[in-house]
């Protein structure tokens, strides 16, 4: 019974969807407030049902109920709970069902806090996102329904889930990136919003930015989430590999990095309004892209595509209608007078307007080595794919440029700034971020690399430069700190996470040690300064699970640091076979090992690492988070929008 | 306004100037950063150069797996039902790789014309077989080789 | 800046997907069908699961039948073992190959959910599979009365794709 009501809650919240679009429109149209009204009890309604909808498939998942066909292709009773409860997003039905389930928690949060905003602005933002809810519910229920059932004579028991997904990050990662993707909806409706009613004014830009900060958190978080999953779980010990979902994930993430610079440039100084509603609807556009061309894997392939041409049509008519929608609004309505408001070559708005030019060319980078082995293929040229390699050097350079920008951008003032002011301010900073980068490889191991001198050199210019600002904002005393506003303070801490992430990337890409060796028990591998002793061999049981074990005594400089168990997992029901690494980790280096095959004579082949600042990857990001977060809660957002906001000379970006 | 018209002309040039420079570029270095699939067929038909990075791929042959004695060599056969390619890999295959399973294998033809590999995927589905290799197979039979003798393995019919 | 500037998006945008699309039809013309479709089903010598008899290709009954390739390491095979047997009670034959698979778990299964097979050819080496152009398992294809092969469907069998390979089993009549 649950299933059916599951499915029926499904479908009244597309009926409240469809109610959400059309009724407050009207009401907009004939300026009627009673029927503008409606929109906010219409949002919480979809949510609800949403919820419930939800709540029923995950009921039928945590209850082994396998006349449920989508329950029996991804669970099985041997199952532990939690993983029960993961297998609900395990697989495309259910992924699509929390993706639009989440569409709905935003709209709710529109409604609840947009307590500040005018009545017809509330109505046309969730009168956009009801649309896009109306299209994703038509699309799941029409043709990926989770709650199809198996009748007449339902199996006995479940497929199981893929091992690979069962793992705490895997129940953690899906969710908080979709919540980011789904995020950029609320932002692209503030934009067709205020396309519509002809309002781009700094209200609207004050008011998109909070909603934008606020996805682009959740996207940060969730591709850190993401890349810390492959790393433990995959066994390679590799974090990032530029694979289509990596990257469908990433060039959202980069877009809203660019949205949210130039949205405070739209607020402060009225400038890059067009540019700024161009990146709204681009940043929506590629979190579809992401979500359905990758995650569902419809459009992967040709053969996926053939053998479900319905699900890839409908999803290629949705993503049609929308960004082509938004364009045509965008066309129709986009202010061409131009903005008021002049600026120098060297200003604020100048380092902005790069910052978001380089983000955008990364971003069409990823885009374009993402896409053409997919269209080659689509076209029968052949099956091609785009190595590492070139990501990595077009991703190199730009990401050096976009620190540098970023150093001197936050220093600089509106309007107009002088270069030699800021050469007087940074100039300290600039030479000892040289100095010190420079100095460190021959520290790390006495050898000259230019990588890492680039690397490191960036890093630590990011961070001097944006200290020196903070000691000159505050004139020196640390009591001063809080009253520079929580945006300001969010920037700087985001920023200084950038820095963390660029010398954790440029650390581990360059001062790693790996080795795969052919080791018996009681022989030794030596890497580095470590000494990997092959202690004993042997088994463990585990829930819906049984597993090979080889036990290590890693040794350093002849000192027992740590004792690793990695595993080899066969699971039961499936019998896949699935490698545990084991890790110590630390703030500064990670001890990773992972086991291969086994070999004659009691031997395994071993893959060893040692990773340096490994850590330091995903603690920049944890540090762009709290930054965002905090951008968030600066009480400009939560003020009466008839305060006039003062001009202050406040920096926010 | 005239000087801002100017400036703004400017900018949008250099723009101009700066993102097709940026696109040409990327787009260069990316024709020259591109593994092509090839399957055996055309690997034992001679179309590959030796020495430039490919992606080859098909099921691996059964008994063609060889380990070296010393450290952690392999050498085993792939097909695709009409000809077969040997391929070298010094490392840890995926927890996939067995005989029968359909693979794909990063790497370089050497003068002998045996693949060094630098990368063996084996997806983590028992069902799965990368789509190239099921292609690969395909094509094999469509040329209407469908038999194995081509493939040097020890079926007996 | 002028409105047509504006447009540019949208025509990029258009033209794209203009591109797109046009190589997706052409992409759905000739991608598929199966090569082996036309084909007489491939010859072979194996054992029946169940009675071990030695089979050939002329042991194939003389009528219209479903072949589904499956294992019991197939979790999706699992999944669309329910329909199999729901075509069975409906008087559709179909013939197992049990691909790359262990006899007795085989055996093992059919017990456990049903059997919907005639017969099942046993193949454990995947010999036949590998004839067939099949690259995982569950794979079904449509023969007719001479043992031509007709279609392919590869993935599970459901009632959604059952409605779109009905008219063709049909037709095979």
């Amino acid at each position: 019974m649950v299933p059916e009501f599951g499915q029926m809650a499904l479908i009244v919240a597309l009926v409240l969807a469809g109610l959400q679009t059309v009724i407050p429109l009207v009401g907009v149209q004939a300026r009627r407030e009673w029927l503008m009204a409606y929109a906010r009890p219409l949002a919480t309604g979809q949510a609800v049902f949403l919820m419930a909808s939800l709540l029923a498939l995950t009921y039928a998942f945590v209850v082994d109920d396998f006349s449920v066909a989508y329950v029996a292709a991804n669970s099985n009773s041997q199952l532990p709970t939690p993983y029960k409860v993961s297998a609900v997003w395990g697989a495309h039905e259910g992924s699509l069902l929390l993706w639009v389930t989440m569409l709905g928690w935003w709209g709710l949060a529109v409604a609840w806090f947009s307590r500040s905003l005018p009545l017809d602005m509330v109505a046309r933002v969730l009168s956009i996102m009801g649309m896009v809810s109306v299209g994703f519910i038509l699309f799941t229920v029409q043709t990926s329904n989770p709650f199809e059932r198996h009748l007449p004579t339902a199996p006995m028991d479940g497929a199981d889930l893929n091992p690979l997904l069962q793992d705490f990050g895997l129940i953690v990662h899906p969710p908080t990136l979709y919540m980011g993707y789904v995020g950029l909806s609320v932002v692209f409706a503030f934009a067709l919003a205020a396309l519509m009613g002809g309002r781009l004014d700094a209200a609207w830009a004050r008011w998109s930015r909070p909603w934008t900060t606020a996805a682009w958190i959740f996207l940060t978080m969730g591709i850190a989430l993401g890349s810390w999953w492959a790393y433990y779980e995959l066994g390679w010990g590799g974090w990032w590999f530029w694979d289509p979902v990596e990257n469908a994930s990433l060039m959202p993430w980069l877009v809203a990095t660019a949205l949210m610079h130039s949205l405070a440039v739209t607020e402060k100084r009225g400038l890059f309004k067009s540019w700024t509603v161009l990146l709204a609807i681009f940043a929506f556009s590629l979190s579809l892209l992401g979500t359905f061309l990758v995650r569902s894997g419809v459009l992967t392939s040709v053969h996926a595509f053939a053998s479900d041409p319905e699900r890839g049509v409908f999803i290629l008519a949705l993503l049609g209608i929308c960004v082509c929608g938004s364009l045509l609004l965008y066309a129709i309505k986009a202010p061409t007078v131009a903005s008021v408001g002049r600026y120098e070559w060297v200003s604020r708005e100048s380092f902005l307007l790069m910052n978001n030019l380089v983000l955008l060319v990364s971003a069409f980078a990823i885009l374009l080595g993402t896409l053409y082995p997919l269209v080659i293929d689509f076209m029968g040229l052949g099956k091609l794919s785009v190595g590492a390699a070139w990501f990595n050097t077009m991703f190199v350079p730009l990401s050096v440029l976009l620190a540098l920008i970023i150093g001197m951008g936050s220093m600089s003032r509106w309007k107009s700034d002088g270069l030699s002011r800021l050469g007087n301010e940074l100039r300290w900073a600039f030479l000892a971020a040289l100095v010190l980068a420079v100095a460190a490889p021959f520290i790390a191991n006495g050898e000259w690399n230019w990588q890492v001198v680039m690397g490191l050199g960036v890093a630590f210019w990011l961070v001097a430069a944006t200290l020196v600002d903070l000691w000159k904002k505050s004139r020196g005393r640390l009591k001063r700190i809080p009253t520079l506003g929580m945006s300001y303070m969010g920037m700087i801490i985001a920023h200084l996470g950038v820095a963390v992430s660029i010398i954790g990337v440029t650390m581990v890409s360059n001062y790693s040690l790996e080795t795969s060796v052919k080791i018996a028990p009681g022989e030794s591998a030596v890497l580095g300064n470590y000494r990997f002793e092959f202690a004993e061999f042997g088994h463990i049981e585990g829930p819906n699970f049984t597993s090979d074990a080889t036990r290590f005594n890693v040794w350093r400089d002849e000192k027992l640091m740590e004792v690793l168990t990695a595993e080899k997992r066969r699971y039961n029901v499936s019998g896949q076979v699935m490698t545990e690494a084991a890790i110590d980790v630390s703030l500064l280096r990670d001890v990773y090992i992972s086991m291969g095959e086994p070999l004659a004579d009691g031997a395994w082949g071993m893959r060893l690492q040692v990773k340096p600042y490994m850590r330091w990857v995903w603690l920049g990001a944890i540090f762009m988070c709290i930054g965002g977060g905090l951008a968030v809660m600066d009480k400009r957002y939560r003020a009466r929008q008839t305060r006039k906001v003062a001009l202050s000379n406040e920096a926010v970006a | 306004m005239h000087p801002q018209r100017k400036k703004r002309l400017t900018l949008i040039l250099f723009l101009l100037v700066g993102v097709s420079t940026g696109v040409g570029l990327m787009a260069y270095s990316l024709t020259q950063n591109i593994n092509l699939f090839q399957t055996p067929t055309q690997i034992a038909a001679g179309e590959v150069p030796v020495g430039r990075t490919i992606r080859a791929g098909g099921l691996v042959v059964d008994g063609s797996v060889v380990r070296d004695t010393e450290g952690l060599g392999v050498t085993f056969k792939v097909t695709d039902g009409a000809a077969s390619v040997p391929i070298y890999y010094d490392g840890i295959l995926p927890d996939l790789f067995r005989e029968g399973q359909g693979i794909v294998a990063l790497g370089q033809l050497n003068e002998k014309g045996v693949l060094q590999a630098s990368e063996v995927l084996a997806k983590h589905d028992e069902n799965y077989m990368p789509p190239e290799v099921q292609e690969a197979l395909e094509k094999a039979h469509q040329d209407g080789k469908g038999n194995l003798k081509a493939a040097g393995n020890d079926y007996e019919y | 800046m002028t409105r047509w500037l504006l447009f540019i998006p949208l025509a990029v945008t258009l033209a794209m997907g203009v591109l797109f699309w046009i190589g997706l039809g052409k992409e759905d013309k000739d991608a598929l069908p199966s090569p082996l479709v036309g084909q007489p089903f491939p010859s072979f010598e194996a054992k029946a699961l169940l009675s071990g008899e030695a089979i050939s290709a002329a042991s194939l009954p003389a009528k219209p039948m479903l072949v589904n390739v499956w294992a019991t390491w197939c979790p999706t095979c699992k999944a669309e073992h329910a329909f199999l047997n729901q075509l069975a009670k409906q008087g559709i034959t179909i013939v197992g190959i049990n691909y790359k698979d262990d006899d007795a778990k085989a055996r093992e299964w059919l017990k456990a959910y049903g059997d919907p097979y005639d017969f099942n050819i046993s193949d454990p080496d995947g010999k036949l599979g590998l004839e067939l152009g099949v690259y995982g398992a569950p794979e079904t294809f449509l023969v007719d009365s001479q043992g031509t092969i007709r279609g392919k469907h590869i993935g599970d069998l459901n009632t959604r794709v059952w409605q779109k390979l009905q008219p063709q089993f049909e037709a095979m009549k």
